[in-house]
């Protein structure tokens, strides 16, 4: 409607109009406008969406919701139990704590870590630098590999007894150990991998910080200021959308973790269920175990708490997140 | 001359133009970093070409002895030969990959350019599938898929992509659309097109870019998604790339490392390829794409 407004403007301007033009145009317009209606045009433009949202994501949702008052092992149809796999979840199985744990943790240590380590970087590279897309090149490709069990399976021999790491540790004289079969180590080491795939993140603040207003920082400039107060004062609150952006993406993602636990721990979420990463508890109850109620449970916990998490990223946000219109 | 240089500057260009020893500075550190990125991926590289003696007693990235068999071994490896997980991989991500460019698209040019009843209803909730995590849904989607018989087949894998699943392509192509000029839309319709002849003619050819980062994206993230693979494909002769490496894990209480470095070698290749063939593009559509609403 915009546009076609402002045609309008232009037109007159350029030419007067007859009255016979007028009615033409304006019979056009109520065609295109009927036009953009489109009828049942849309809807067969999203069919194949409409049978993917109801199909694989509402009635999946709803399905697993009822599932989750179920014993249900796949072969024998579902009993209802009403509440009690989340009677049982919440108190009487130590390895659901044990999962919770392990996740909070991962999400708590590895989301901060990775994000200040990608805005830092990100930050050095907002320069003209000779061979910046070289860098640029170099962090990101671990963020696009990272999800490749090729890699966890490499990340299991770097943290092992004898492999890449406590080699670089005997260079300064520390005796190291195995990482990852010490229930202590191992999910630092998964820690470890999250934050070396910090390039997605960073792309996304190199992104925003070229588009920060220069006069801002030309007045600073004048006015002399220094470098710390520049980055808290004036880089800082214009980035807090993008910060905000990337805390919402990498803690959703975080939840989501499965495949390096899975491998390093060659499925088990061991040592002592210290990388019992809550999405491979779920598969294990539900594809190992076969007690699909009870993984449906888990799921509709974890998808509560990942919308919790976004709901209260979301009302924080109010208070930090500055936007300029 | 420098003198009339930095005069001539303005502040902000003297505050980014940093002076020469900061400089190498900030390049000591960005190459410090680029080796610590680097670094375990190079020395899987060399892994895999150390015999399995050396792999873990000798720390550098030179081996002192080539041994290319591991590459051999390793592809004739574990029960299967490797080129069977290729294979299974390849048919997966381009299935995978047709879906998302098809559905998607059409998805996003119906968001994009139609006024239709509830349309702020649909779209939001689209993007509220974005956050949904797929471990949410991951048991009904396999009854349902039990339940077609699909387990152990590749359906599971590739029809979802057919339903615009991936709401994250949505998104993306319809702020991709909404960059392209209604006029064009208008000109063809004024020519007698349909909607999905202005789709077909006009709309798909002027995305290219949004459907190449979708195909990239889509090729990387289905090849690397070990989850869904794991779950709906049971026997070895449907096994995929990452499936068939974790064979290997199994297998290493022997000593076939350098067979599994190699083959962990080959199975970062396509990526690797891709991501050296789409760098600048993968970088900026990323930086560029989904960042304001």
């Amino acid at each position: 409607m915009t546009t076609a407004k402002t045609d309008e403007v232009v037109k007159e301007q350029s030419a007067p109009s007859t009255p016979s033009d007028q009615r033409e145009r304006d019979r056009m317009r109520r065609r295109l406008a009927r036009r953009r209606g489109g009828g049942w045009w849309p809807y067969a433009f999203l069919a194949p969406w409409f049978v993917g949202l109801f199909g694989l994501t509402i009635y999946p949702m709803l399905a697993s919701l009822y599932l989750s008052f179920t014993n249900f092992d796949l072969l024998t149809p579902a009993q209802w139990i009403g509440l009690d796999n989340y009677d049982k979840m919440f108190t009487d199985d130590p390895v659901f704590w044990d999962s919770v744990h392990a996740t909070l943790l991962y999400v708590l240590v590895s989301v901060p870590l990775k994000l200040a380590l990608a805005l830092g970087v990100a930050m050095l590279l907002n320069r003209d630098l000779r061979g910046i897309g070289l860098y640029r090149a170099a962090f990101y490709l671990p963020s696009l590999l990272g999800g490749a069990v090729a890699i966890a399976i490499v990340w299991r021999q770097v943290f092992g007894g004898d492999g890449l790491f406590n080699d670089f540790l005997a260079w300064f004289g520390i005796k190291g150990q195995d990482w990852i079969s010490s229930p202590d180590t191992a999910l630092y080491t998964l820690i470890l991998l999250a934050v070396w795939q910090f390039g997605t993140p960073m792309v996304i603040f190199l992104a925003g910080l070229k588009q920060l207003p220069k006069d801002v920082y030309e007045a600073a400039a004048i006015d002399g200021v220094t470098p710390v107060t520049r980055f808290f004062k004036i880089t800082l609150p214009l980035l807090t959308p993008i910060v905000f952006f990337n805390v919402v993406l990498q803690i959703i993602d975080a939840f989501k973790t499965f495949t390096p636990a899975f491998v390093i721990s060659n499925g088990s979420g061991g040592p002592l269920n210290s990388t019992m990463l809550y999405s491979l508890y779920l598969y294990k109850k539900g594809f190992t175990d076969l007690q699909m109620g009870y993984a449906s449970a888990l799921a509709w916990v974890l998808f509560l708490v990942i919308a919790g998490f976004t709901a209260v990223n979301f009302i924080a946000s109010r208070y930090w997140v500055h936007y300029d219109d | 001359m420098s003198a009339i240089t930095t005069a001539s500057k303005s502040p902000l260009q003297k505050l980014r133009s940093a002076t020469g020893s900061r400089r190498i500075f900030i390049h000591t550190v960005l190459i410090g970093v680029a080796i610590v990125m680097l670094y375990p991926l190079l020395w899987m590289l060399s892994s895999s070409l150390k015999p399995d003696t050396e792999i873990f007693t000798q720390p550098g990235l030179i081996p002192s002895s080539l041994r290319p068999e591991n590459y051999s071994e390793g592809w004739s490896g574990s029960g299967n030969s490797f080129s069977l997980y290729i294979t299974n991989s390849l048919i997966v991500t381009i299935g995978a990959v047709i879906g998302n460019v098809i559905s998607c698209s059409l998805a996003a040019y119906a968001f994009a350019r139609f006024e239709f009843r509830g349309k702020k209803i649909w779209f939001g909730l689209m993007l509220g599938t974005l956050m949904l995590p797929t471990q949410a849904v991951l048991i009904p989607q396999y009854t349902i898929f039990y339940n077609l018989t699909w387990i152990n087949t590749f359906l599971p894998l590739i029809v979802p992509k057919f339903l615009a699943v991936d709401a994250f392509f949505i998104f993306l192509m319809v702020q991709f659309i909404r960059s392209i000029p209604r006029e064009l839309d208008q000109a063809a319709m004024m020519d007698g097109a349909n909607p999905f002849q202005i789709y077909w003619k006009i709309i798909l050819p002027l995305m290219k870019p949004a459907l190449i980062t979708t195909t990239i994206f889509t090729f990387i993230w289905t090849y690397d998604d070990f989850l869904h693979q794991l779950v709906y494909l049971q026997q070895n002769d449907k096994f995929t790339v990452p499936l068939g490496l974790t064979l290997f894990l199994d297998q290493t209480s022997g000593s076939s490392y350098g067979a599994m470095f190699a083959m962990s070698t080959l199975a970062l290749l396509p990526t690797l390829i891709c991501f050296l063939i789409f760098q600048k593009r993968l970088v900026e559509g990323l930086a560029t794409s989904g960042m304001k609403g």
